[in-house]
């Protein structure tokens, strides 16, 4: 009964217009496309405080701090690129998503292809042995007198 | 025997990366600030507010710059490794007083107006190392937390060790332990003091 009371108030407040994202940071029309931009920057980068939180999502106060220097060298006219480097150069590598291709990376970038590459060949090779030893694998006498001996007794059988 | 032999190894390697991988500390973020010149500000120093202190007014010399804060617990814990440090004077050490009042949760900044936002942080900040002990030759105050930005500051206390060219040269990020301090400060602090 109770639940059913909690059901009612909330979906009671999901009616009322804005009721219950009221709280929630709208993007200001005037600057929408600039709020579009750090949406799209910020979630490419990670919240150094909560370290598996992007920026755009996080609400530690270094990440707000950092949104606001973002923002504001949107404003600025800087570029994407100038964006991410003003973060790397500050906190490195570390704070993209999607680090970049380098020596250091290369292993994080294609290790992943490199094991299955290596599983591949191997399950290859395997099946390939495997089929082989069936074949090559001829009954011995004795196995083919029981193998006779089970069809036969097979046959027999309604 | 064979059949087993390659799946143990696998299993073998497996572990020696996660226990490895496993006793990383995620918060050791290297930073790329280390051999670049550190970057420049110029803020108002604690308790002479007309008087402002920039990184290039320490050139020649090897410094440490501590960013502390008095709302940061884990400041406190390696504040008697300051104190020490500073009486036996082996490097010049200066403060950068990280977000005093806008960094602590606990205070509303929607009810503290800028005029006032500069005396309550000199306060609490002057009032905390009275209380603490002083081990800086100085402490500039970095309200809106802009000069730790350029420094990559993500988690109060950090500690950046700057050379007599103005370049940094180490950055530690959390509390200096003892061991810390004298197995791995001080003697980077007397290789660049030749």
């Amino acid at each position: 009964m109770k639940r059913w009371l909690t059901i009612f108030a909330l979906a009671l407040g999901a009616l009322q217009p804005g009721g219950l994202q009221a709280k929630e940071a709208a993007p200001r029309a005037e600057n929408e496309l600039t709020e579009k931009r750090l949406i799209a920057i910020s979630s490419e980068l990670r919240c150094l405080v909560c370290q598996n939180e992007s920026l755009a999502g996080s609400n530690a106060e270094l990440a707000q701090d950092l949104r606001r220097e973002i923002r504001s060298l949107i404003n600025d006219n800087k570029s994407d690129s100038e964006i991410m480097e003003f973060m790397v150069s500050r906190y490195g590598d570390f704070v993209r998503y999607r680090p970049p291709l380098k020596g250091t990376t290369l292993l994080l970038w294609f290790g992943p292809a490199l094991l299955f590459a290596v599983a591949l060949v191997a399950l290859v090779r395997y099946l390939r042995r495997r089929d082989k030893a069936l074949k090559d694998a001829p009954l011995s006498a004795e196995e083919q007198r029981q193998a006779d001996d089970l069809l036969q007794a097979k046959k027999g059988q309604p | 025997m064979n059949k087993f032999l390659w799946p143990l190894i696998g299993f073998v390697v497996l572990v020696a990366l996660l226990a490895v991988g496993l006793n990383l500390n995620p918060r050791d973020v290297p930073s790329p600030l280390v051999g670049k010149p550190a970057p420049a500000f110029s803020l108002p120093q604690l308790g002479a507010p007309d008087r402002t202190f920039s990184p290039k007014d320490m050139l020649g010399q090897v410094w440490l710059l501590n960013v502390w804060s008095s709302w940061c617990v884990s400041c406190r814990q390696e504040h008697p490794v300051l104190v020490g440090l500073a009486k036996r004077k082996t490097v010049p050490l200066i403060g950068l007083n990280y977000k005093e009042l806008r960094g602590d949760g606990g205070v509303d900044m929607d009810k503290v107006d800028p005029a006032s936002e500069k005396v309550l942080a000199e306060q609490r900040a002057a009032g905390w190392l009275s209380k603490h002990g002083d081990p800086y030759a100085l402490t500039a105050m970095d309200l809106d937390g802009r000069a730790g930005i350029d420094y990559g500051v993500y988690g109060v206390p950090e500690t950046y060790l700057i050379d007599k060219a103005g370049v940094i040269r180490m950055k530690h990020t959390g509390p200096i332990s003892p061991d810390i301090f004298s197995g791995k400060i001080l003697p980077m602090v007397g290789e660049l003091s030749k």
